[in-house]
């Protein structure tokens, strides 16, 4: 079932080449995609018109079949709830705990009143108990967020954007800021919940082979336009070369793409 | 338990809140403020001002009068804070970490700051007043005097800052005491230094109000007079020149600042 | 390609470049002497023997702070006028705080559309260029000098300067966080208070208490000219109306005490601020 399709989707920032142009797509509920390219290619900018932090200046997108481009402030926060966000660089509120920023994710289901307040119900504390249990920072719950490492930050954004029972979640350059041991746990762990709960993943990533080796698909960007849009298997040098403009980064890739296609 | 971290932060945040309302509650009766009286009059100052509180063309006449005391104010502004500049770069050289010669002109230098800093302006003024009585020449003591406090702390942070270690390297190139002042703190805290000046200025064209009104001089002295006469729309006139004034010399003293820092 | 004499480098005396900010140093520094020396000469002196009025001033002095004592007013007494003074600046901060909380929300541009942040910023900028004494009179006309007129007055002049620093602290918060909110659904309020208070929370704190250190001279001000309750109003009668200078010198000197003491205060949580 389609879950998100994008048509014609451009965006243009004043006095500079359009960051994205054209753009159409669709997603299935369930699929691991993953969204490379080199810096500027439009990847972060694709990520944040689907959910509207950045608003398009063209074409359409749609979500479990309503209209995101066309709502307005309310509406908008209702879809947002069912659209999961991982970012870069975390963004918690360093100075409270685990557990409350996590509870976070469940602002956007409250109203005015309680979510000023902070009033969060016990199944809703049950449930985000459940998922830092998951993902192995059950221990951490109470420690204030500046006390704790990139890894186990960044689990702590994956947890806030599962507590609000998404049915898809976008993850902006997820691992650009771990060292490679994290950066397998977290997608690991991306990969587990995309498998057990059905919630449709798209990634951005710069580590093409990270993208090979855990996407059912991977979209390439050249300077805001698709290059690719396939599985892993049919990724050859040549299309890498297409997407990076650069052969050097190809070469050092050849053994994943082997893997892939074998 | 997950839970009792939200609990106990509400409650945190509740006895933090209460402590608050408490103070002010203490405070209102302390003072015997009635907050009630307090809006109705906030309430019939916004229609007083609607209705009264503006230059009209009759008040345009005294435009001489007003623009020739606001002359006096700032020229006593500006005078006493480079005068008060000049005394405090003394004080603050005789007591910075990098430029003293001994300790204990630290602890002087900083209480003398002090000392000016924290006698209020009013004190100042009023004893003036005394044995100089209403001149201008105690407007300008009472702002010299304050900012002197001011200045001296703040040179001396300057001065700080510049460090030690540059103080010591030309020391160990055999650099006399005053060449390593003129030719290395100095210069490096020249822009700083000049920029408190600047802001010692604005905020003494301001102070020179209420010491204006306070010692007979100036325009918080004519304000004064056309206020206790019922002559507001002058009065307006007065405040609108005040503010433009404050804002002009801010948005050079930004001008300044941005050429120099 | 000739190398005539002009072509030559000059080593007579290494000269540091001009750059344009010493230019602006030198020029400003010159402007300022130049009006300095002319107010100082033609400053109205007034009547003023100036000698006799050095020797009595040095005199004054002397009593006041190497003799203060009161028959009037007892230490405790004194004290409590401090602390009429000290009441006066809790509600004065406690009331610009509150409204400059919710003010600075408005003036930060990463909050708020820039219409609106540039008409708070311009509004607060007005309110700190009016005098803090001048507040405080356009409201004794509705309310009558006292200490009603006094703290409005005052609250409004500080709200001038917590709004402007407020909205700063607001503005330095870390986009990302706002964001992460904003992508869950979250409400403009509940991102406020969820994030953007939290976050902010000592900043926040630090500046009001240093306001409450001016808005406690303010206060002392204000007694003294605008008949507000406290200590100021003391120190006014004492040198105008009983010309005990004896008495001034002890208010002076608890005065100053207190206001040493907040200062001290005020340097630690700079530099906590300065940490941050």
């Amino acid at each position: 079932m389609t879950l998100l399709e994008l048509k014609n989707v451009s965006k243009c920032y004043t006095g500079t080449k359009p960051a994205l142009s054209d753009v159409s797509f669709s997603v299935k509920e369930g699929e691991f995609v993953s969204v490379i390219g080199a810096s500027g290619s439009g990847k972060t900018t694709l990520l944040r018109c689907i959910n509207r932090m950045i608003e398009p200046s063209g074409g359409e997108i749609s979500f479990n079949g309503i209209m995101v481009s066309k709502l307005r402030k309310s509406g908008l926060r209702k879809v947002r709830t069912k659209i999961g966000m991982v970012f870069q660089h975390h963004n918690l509120v360093e100075r409270l705990t685990v557990i409350e920023n996590v509870l976070h994710g469940r602002l956007g289901y409250k109203s005015t009143l309680a979510g000023v307040l902070g009033i969060y119900n016990s199944r809703e504390k049950k449930q985000a108990y459940e998922i830092l249990e998951i993902l192995g920072i059950l221990d951490l719950m109470h420690k204030r967020c500046d006390q704790i490492s990139g890894g186990q930050k960044q689990r702590v954004g994956i947890a806030r954007a599962l507590v609000q029972n998404p049915k898809m979640i976008l993850c902006d350059e997820p691992i650009a800021s771990l060292d490679p041991g994290s950066s397998k746990i977290i997608m690991d762990y991306l990969k587990n919940i995309c498998s057990d709960r059905g919630i449709t993943l798209i990634i951005s990533l710069h580590q093409v082979n990270v993208a090979l080796n855990y996407s059912h698909r991977i979209i390439g960007f050249n300077k805001g336009t698709i290059h690719f849009d396939g599985p892993p298997s049919r990724l050859s040098p040549g299309r890498i070369t297409e997407i990076y403009g650069a052969e050097q980064i190809t070469e050092s890739y050849e053994h994943s793409l082997a893997e892939a296609a074998g | 338990m997950p839970a009792d971290i939200f609990a106990n932060r509400r409650k945190n945040i509740f006895l933090f809140l209460a402590f608050i309302a408490a103070l002010t509650t203490g405070s209102m009766v302390l003072t015997q403020f009635d907050p009630v009286n307090g809006l109705i009059s906030i309430l019939k100052a916004f229609f007083w001002g609607l209705s009264n509180f503006y230059p009209d063309v009759q008040s345009l006449s005294h435009i001489t009068d007003i623009l020739v005391k606001l002359r006096d104010t700032i020229l006593m502004s500006i005078a006493s804070s480079v005068a008060a500049a000049v005394l405090a770069m003394a004080l603050a050289l005789m007591g910075s970490r990098s430029t003293r010669i001994h300790v204990f002109f630290t602890y002087f230098s900083r209480g003398i700051g002090s000392f000016f800093r924290n006698v209020p302006l009013v004190a100042w003024a009023m004893v003036l007043m005394l044995s100089f009585s209403q001149s201008s020449l105690t407007g300008f003591l009472a702002l010299f005097f304050g900012s002197l406090g001011f200045l001296t702390r703040a040179f001396m942070e300057t001065l700080d800052e510049v460090g030690e270690s540059t103080v010591e390297a030309l020391k160990a190139t055999g650099a006399a005491y005053y060449h390593i002042i003129f030719q290395a703190v100095l210069p490096s805290s020249l822009p700083q230094m000049l920029s408190w000046l600047l802001f010692m200025i604005e905020t003494n064209i301001r102070d020179a109000t209420l010491v204006g009104f306070l010692t007979g001089t100036g325009i918080g002295f004519l304000f004064d007079v056309y206020y206790k006469s019922f002559n507001y729309h002058v009065a307006s006139l007065i405040v609108i020149v005040t503010v433009i004034t404050v804002i002009a010399m801010e948005s050079i003293s930004n001008m300044v600042r941005r050429e120099i820092l | 390609m000739t190398t005539g004499p002009e072509n030559k480098i000059k080593f007579s005396g290494l000269e540091k470049p001009v750059t344009r900010a010493m230019i602006v140093i030198r020029l400003t520094l010159s402007i300022l002497a130049v009006i300095t020396f002319y107010s100082l000469i033609t400053l109205d002196y007034g009547s003023v023997n100036i000698p006799r009025a050095v020797c009595d001033t040095l005199n004054n002095f002397r009593t006041i702070f190497i003799h203060p004592f009161s028959r009037r007013l007892s230490i405790p007494d004194i004290f409590y006028e401090i602390l009429v003074t000290i009441g006066l600046s809790i509600l004065i901060t406690v009331f610009s705080g509150v409204i400059a909380l919710f003010l600075g929300l408005l003036g930060a541009r990463n909050l708020s559309p820039k219409r609106v942040t540039s008409a708070v910023k311009a509004f607060v900028a007005f309110i700190r260029a009016v005098p803090s004494i001048l507040w405080v009179l356009i409201f004794a006309v509705s309310a009558g000098l006292g200490s009603t007129a006094a703290v409005i007055g005052l609250s409004f002049h500080s709200i001038g300067y917590l709004t402007k620093a407020f909205a700063e602290c607001y503005e330095e918060l870390d986009r990302g966080v706002i964001d992460a909110l904003k992508s869950t659904g979250a409400g403009w309020w509940t991102i406020v208070f969820q994030a953007v208070i939290p976050s902010s929370a000592t900043y926040l704190l630090s500046w009001t208490f240093l306001r409450f250190e001016l808005n406690f001279s303010n206060a002392v001000a204000m007694g003294a000219a605008a008949g507000a309750a406290g200590i100021g109003f003391d120190l006014f009668m004492s040198s105008t109306m009983y010309f005990d200078l004896h008495e001034v010198g002890l208010i002076t000197y608890f005065i100053l005490a207190f206001a040493v003491t907040l200062e001290i205060i005020a340097m630690k949580v700079k530099s906590k601020l300065k940490e941050k």
